[in-house]
């Protein structure tokens, strides 16, 4: 597609806030002014959805925001294209703020800019395969060859093929999800956003879809906005990672910055149980060095677990972290390895786990 | 001691004046629009007696073979089209075919106005809790209201006649379309609505894409009812000079002629057994996307 070698659009998110209840532009201002969740609840019967939510979702990578059920994620993704209205706060995305937009400009930036995957599908139950994918189209106004021949793309891209005339019901949960992530794709449109999208799924079907996912961003590159509870789920897709706690952006940043540096206990319980030797890459415990080193060579990127099964198979204790010119960039210790592998990481660095 | 064995009743003067008044200016009303509405129900009264003429006027033959093949159509059942056939080849054998064509004229007639006027209420009803709000008490009022008492509007209105009578059919049988579109309409997945708002889709395209495709296996228990409901109204028109097997029915009652009204009777349930089979079979085979179901 055209788009294909441009940077996606980035989504840029500023103080944004959503209070439920019957007239919640009155206490904006006192919640900005620091009311509590509580007390809005109890004095005022309002609320509080989401609390100045800052956050900014590079274009062309998957930025996870993670919480548990009522945390406000899926609120949150649900301002991205106004399917609920924010009570202040702006969401820019590209140039356009999408709060300010009208009715009309809102529906054709839905049509062109934005896609969606549901957590429960949401297929439409008496159209065919075929029929749900083209639906972005047809509100598009392509004409109906085109649309077929978009739609059957994605639909072999996604594994469906010699589905398209099969009803939604008759598809396993599984396969209904692909035509749901086939539906938002045929949209063409530079952003995804998905909402626990693979969060009904059986666990392996799960791992299955979340390996589709990422391979057809390398060659989507699209934006893509992705909600979910699970946090090895997060830890795989993301680039970037926001922790929402009831409503505030407790934490956001690099994968590895969530599981090396938590910012408090509730993340710290989050991380604990994570593989860290599958998430934290080479770069952040080497020590850079200018000139050869020696031992085995080990790309930049690659997780601890790499480098310590290719470390451990050569019987060395030292390995080169090499770029992507093969130059080398910093020197690998494979008890610093070891070492960021195990350390149970707590904000408090309170290790309760070794005694 | 009076006002306790006797109801303390309005003065009988007081009364008569208001429904004096307010029959004066239902009549008045008669006479300065009865015209108009016979003039803006003259397609409708046009589309009446071409649909009896129709079915009266072309050979049995036809007819039976056309109401048989509707019902294969519908139902895509032998079952169902072997049934038909045999009821109107009963109902025709013991001599009461014309009348049996008229009532199921005068049957579809007002069931389809009903549809062409119920839906679009129907859909109001499920955008606005306002317009629900309004409308609910109203429905509940002609559900419960005596089928007579809708003959006497009509007849001050349009006078005597098969119009008249088309009319108050209508009334009395378009609460359950009205219900059941606002209720099927009501009931679709918000999460599909959602998915069509995420996508763009136009208050229009929301409505002919997902609210009515997936609300229309209701809609069409709506349409089995209203047509019921006609069929019962249709018998009680009678009394307005609307023809058909109503009239017989109405004539046994007059002069005790058991086995006429029997007759009448049992034709009628012939015909209120093909609409229903063939209605409610054309429902469920609406439904079968949701039927197959992987297992």
């Amino acid at each position: 597609m055209a788009d294909e070698n441009k940077p996606g659009i980035g989504i840029s998110i500023r103080n944004l806030y959503k209070i439920f209840g019957s007239d919640p532009a009155a206490y904006v201002d006192m919640v900005k002014g620091g009311m509590s969740k509580t007390e809005l609840n109890e004095k005022h019967s309002h609320v509080l959805g989401l609390k100045d939510i800052n956050i900014d979702m590079p274009g062309g990578a998957i930025q996870v925001v993670m919480g548990l059920s009522g945390s406000g994620k899926s609120t949150l993704i649900r301002h991205i294209n106004r399917l609920i209205d924010p009570t202040a706060g702006e969401v820019i995305v590209g140039e356009d703020d999408v709060v300010k937009m009208n009715e009309k400009e809102l529906r054709e930036f839905r049509r062109h800019k934005t896609a969606m995957v549901f957590q429960k599908f949401a297929l439409l139950p008496h159209r065919t395969v075929m029929e749900n994918t083209v639906y972005g189209l047809e509100l598009q106004g392509v004409p109906r060859k085109k649309q077929e021949e978009e739609a059957q793309r994605w639909i072999t891209r996604v594994g469906l093929e010699g589905f398209e005339d099969n009803y939604p019901n008759q598809l396993s949960g599984g396969m209904q999800q692909r035509v749901g992530l086939a539906r938002a794709l045929t949209n063409d449109a530079p952003i995804l956003l998905m909402d626990e999208a693979f969060s009904a799924l059986d666990p392996l079907i799960r791992m299955d879809m979340q390996s589709v996912l990422l391979d057809l961003q390398k060659e989507i590159r699209k934006t893509i906005v992705f909600i979910t509870h699970d946090l090895d789920e997060a830890l795989r897709l993301g680039d970037r990672i926001a922790i929402l706690r009831d409503g505030e952006v407790v934490q956001q940043g690099t994968k590895q910055e969530i599981v090396l540096k938590p910012a408090d206990e509730y993340i710290s319980n989050f991380v604990r149980e994570v593989n860290r030797g599958r998430v934290i890459t080479v770069d952040m415990v080497m020590t850079p060095v200018s000139g050869e080193g020696s031992g085995p060579r080990i790309k930049t990127g690659s997780v601890l677990e790499t480098a310590a099964k290719k470390m451990t198979e050569q019987s060395v204790s030292h390995a080169v972290v090499i770029d992507e010119d093969g130059k080398p960039i910093g020197s690998l210790n494979i008890q610093d390895v070891i070492a960021a592998m195990v350390t149970p990481v707590d904000h408090t660095m309170v290790d309760d786990e070794a005694a | 001691m009076d006002w306790l064995t006797e109801f303390p009743a309005m003065d009988r003067s007081s009364l008569t004046a208001i429904k004096k008044t307010i029959d004066l200016g239902f009549r008045d009303f008669t006479r300065a629009y009865g015209d108009a509405f016979e003039t803006a129900l003259s397609p409708v009264k046009w589309f009446m007696f071409w649909m009896e003429d129709l079915l009266t006027d072309s050979p049995w033959i036809l007819v039976l073979l056309a109401i048989a093949g509707i019902a294969y159509a519908a139902s895509r059942s032998i079952k169902i089209a072997g049934s038909v056939a045999i009821i109107l080849l009963l109902v025709g054998y013991f001599g009461m075919w014309e009348d049996t064509m008229s009532t199921i004229a005068m049957t579809i007639v007002a069931t389809l106005l009903a549809i062409v006027v119920g839906i679009p209420i129907g859909i109001l009803m499920a955008r606005s809790d306002r317009v629900q709000a309004i409308f609910n008490p109203i429905l509940d009022v002609m559900q419960t209201m005596p089928s007579f008492v809708y003959l006497v509007p009509v007849i001050m209105l349009l006078g005597i006649g098969r119009v008249p009578g088309l009319i108050a059919v209508m009334v009395y049988a378009i609460p359950p379309i009205i219900r059941l579109t606002n209720l099927g309409i009501r009931l679709v997945d918000k999460d599909v609505l959602e998915a069509a708002d995420a996508f763009g889709s136009s208050s229009w395209q929301r409505l002919k894409n997902v609210q009515m495709p997936l609300a229309l296996p209701t809609i069409m228990a709506g349409v089995n009812q209203t047509i019921m409901m006609a069929l019962a109204m249709v018998v009680v028109a009678a009394m307005i000079g609307v023809p058909g097997l109503g009239l017989g029915i109405l004539r046994s009652i007059n002069n005790q002629y058991f086995t006429l009204g029997m007759f009448n009777g049992l034709a009628i349930v012939g015909i209120a057994i093909i609409f229903d089979r063939v209605s409610q079979a054309y429902g469920k085979r609406l439904q079968k996307h949701l039927e197959v179901v992987h297992g």
